[in-house]
């Protein structure tokens, strides 16, 4: 591999891992504050990419079409956690995967009624649709290099809203010690809603983004959800910044497997798993 | 239990005595037909439009059947070959399915065959490509209306050589149906005195593109050979736009790249060269009026699972007719099957000794969001059936 060909497969592994960490951050927050394993999170992702073009082939404006299907993640996450997750908190895990495995067949089953089962796309937005020259014939394209940005920004958001603003305080304190927030006179149950629909949005929102680089098909959703697991767990369950440091990890890593070591490339995200685990049974940054 | 025991023995020993003594009833039996496809999940809409345009078939040839009336006994398959068996065997045994159509899926014809190869029902398959099935495990007794995994992409080999091209990657996911057709197109062009330089095998069902498109960009061969379908097909297709690749490494592939999937890869399809043994736009008195009639009739625009399973209608309707209804001697049966000639909408065809279709494999190109046909690439084209004794 000489040295343009490594610099290519490098930002096409942080630009993947990026993305992934969008569709992690979600998962590992919500486990983090509420203690839910919500094997439904793929489904949100999937669900925001059929949003996306629903939107698109009726309104034509993709930036439109992003901030509604936001907008409807949020009142699904809302609903979600009001009337099913609420049920579980003091339950076990296993409960808690058996209704999120469930919540994926419905989620699966209105897809098809609502959408059909041919493979969908949306158009890469007019104003991102042209592209950086890298070599004689690669190009990168600007929506990717907007996307990897946008991922970045997020993550610098998610930043600032846990360690400096009140809400983040109270995540933070409800992580540590639930029983104590709700002591000093604070909603927990409002806590969990919100921090819950904030989960179930940035799933959407990551389907939302990826839509115009991908094919919007039935069980895209379930099969974003094993890797984001790697990823989560890897980072730490509940860890934010673990979550990011473990997405770009993974990104560089199945990236540069499929080229490197091609017979090897679907396993080698789990090796390097089980490999951290080994070193570090509760993942790289654990509290 | 032995009320229900006693009253099917009684059924059964009145019915003997009705075709012992009534020949001429038997022919007014309905004929039972077991259908095996996907109706539900990824695979769903294929099963849908198979089994649309099987019934057509029927039905526009009932004049065919001598009377005698169809019964369907129609069991989804979920495209799970682990399931495959067991629906098999049921449909043979207790339904006793005179013919058992499907699958979609290769991995559940495999399983199918298992249980039906050589026994008293005829299996026709409509769609699974799997090598197999019309090669090391053919059988007197089962039939494929579709094409094998070699046919649609033996014929890229030639056309590459013709268009000048001499270095070649070749790319798919790492699963049977893909590598069988990287081998069949690999198969002509190095035989012409192409090369292919690197095959890339991508596991299934990944569709993280990039890291690979970026290593065929620094190859820079002069031409690129794939093998995907569905959602694969899309996402393949526009990540070969995004990054560039686009018009300046020509792209041709099996035709499964581009059926179904045009509309979601827009633009970035346009001028993808594929070699299939159908495309919509084939102009036909048939295939017109096929398309026609089944947009009528169902209210959406057939495809080539419609076509493949309006033939498999065709072929059984011509088969009972050609015995004038009487197809209780399964030798009689497979003889009026295999020297059928089918009219159908992609153009004539009959039965290679493996009893795979020998038909012509059209070169297509993606112009304005359509499959426009070229040329033939392949006339009467048979798979060689390796490893097939009949």
């Amino acid at each position: 591999m000489d040295t343009s060909l490594f610099l290519v497969q490098l930002i096409n592994g942080l630009q993947y891992g990026l993305l992934l960490f969008l569709i992690a951050s979600g998962l590992t927050l919500v486990f983090g504050v509420m203690g839910i394993l919500n094997l439904a999170h793929g489904s949100m992702y999937m669900v925001g990419a059929y949003l996306a073009w629903y939107f698109v082939e009726h309104t034509g404006s993709f930036a439109l079409s992003a901030i509604i299907s936001a907008v409807i993640a949020l009142i699904i996450g809302v609903v979600v956690e009001r009337t099913l997750i609420r049920q579980l908190y003091r339950r076990n895990h296993l409960d808690q995967v058996l209704l999120t495995i469930g919540m994926i067949f419905v989620f699966n089953a209105l897809q098809s009624l609502l959408w059909g089962n041919d493979p969908l796309g949306v158009a890469v937005p007019a104003a991102l649709s042209s592209a950086v020259p890298l070599t004689d014939v690669l190009e990168y394209p600007v929506y990717r290099i907007f996307v990897a940005l946008l991922c970045i920004a997020i993550a610098v958001v998610m930043y600032f809203m846990i360690n400096k603003t009140r809400l983040g305080m109270l995540i933070r304190a409800g992580e540590s010690n639930r029983e104590m927030v709700e002591c000093l006179g604070i909603d927990i149950r409002q806590l969990y809603t919100i921090v819950f629909a904030i989960g179930v949005m940035l799933a959407a929102v990551a389907g939302v983004v990826a839509a115009p680089m991908s094919s919007i098909v039935p069980g895209m959703g379930e099969h974003i959800l094993i890797t984001c697991f790697v990823v989560v767990v890897i980072g730490g369950m509940g860890s934010i910044k673990g979550a990011f440091v473990a997405a770009l990890l993974v990104g560089l890593v199945d990236t540069f497997a499929s080229v490197l070591v091609p017979q090897m490339s679907s396993m080698m995200i789990y090796i390097v798993m089980a490999f951290i685990l080994l070193i570090k049974p509760q993942g790289l940054f654990s509290s | 239990m032995l009320k229900f025991n006693t009253l099917r023995t009684a059924v059964a020993a009145s019915l003997a005595t009705l075709t012992l003594s009534a020949p001429v009833l038997a022919s007014q039996d309905s004929i039972k037909v077991g259908v095996m496809l996907p109706f539900s999940g990824v695979y769903g809409a294929l099963g849908d439009a198979t089994r649309n345009g099987m019934k057509m078939a029927l039905q526009e040839n009932a004049a065919q059947l001598h009377g005698r009336k169809i019964e369907y006994i129609e069991i989804d398959t979920e495209a799970r070959p682990e399931r495959a068996p067991e629906i098999a065997s049921s449909l043979l045994s207790n339904s006793e399915a005179d013919f058992i159509i499907g699958p979609v899926h290769s991995g559940v014809a495999m399983g199918m065959l298992k249980v039906l190869r050589g026994k008293d029902t005829v299996m026709i398959v409509p769609n699974a490509g799997a090598g197999p099935v019309t090669g090391p495990l053919c059988s007197p007794n089962v039939f494929r209306t579709s094409f094998s995994s070699w046919q649609p992409s033996y014929p890229m080999g030639k056309v590459a050589l013709d268009k000048g091209y001499k270095k070649v990657v070749t790319m798919s996911w790492n699963y049977g149906m893909g590598k069988e057709s990287l081998d069949a197109f690999e198969e002509s062009f190095t035989a012409g005195g192409g090369e292919v330089v690197k095959k890339i095998l991508v596991p299934f069902p990944k569709t993280e593109f990039q890291a690979y498109l970026s290593e065929i960009a620094s190859i820079n061969p002069d031409a690129v050979f794939v093998f995907f379908a569905g959602g694969g097909a899309v996402k393949f297709v526009k990540d070969y736009d995004a990054l560039g690749l686009k018009g300046k490494i020509p792209l041709l592939g099996s035709g499964f790249l581009t059926e179904g999937t045009l509309e979601a890869q827009g633009n970035s399809a346009e001028g993808i060269l594929t070699t299939l043994h159908y495309a919509d736009t084939l102009d036909n008195d048939l295939n017109n009026k096929f398309r026609a009639s089944y947009k009528e009739q169902f209210g959406k625009s057939s495809d080539i699972y419609a076509v493949q399973g309006y033939d498999t209608g065709l072929m059984i309707a011509s088969a009972v007719n050609e015995l004038k209804g009487d197809i209780s001697d399964q030798k009689a049966l497979i003889k009026a099957l295999e020297t059928t000639t089918v009219n159908s909408p992609r153009g004539d065809f009959t039965f290679s000794a493996a009893h795979n279709p020998v038909q012509n494999i059209y070169l297509r190109t993606v112009e304005n969001g359509e499959n426009k046909v070229l040329e033939i690439a392949s006339p009467a084209l048979a798979d060689p059936g390796r490893g097939c004794k009949l």
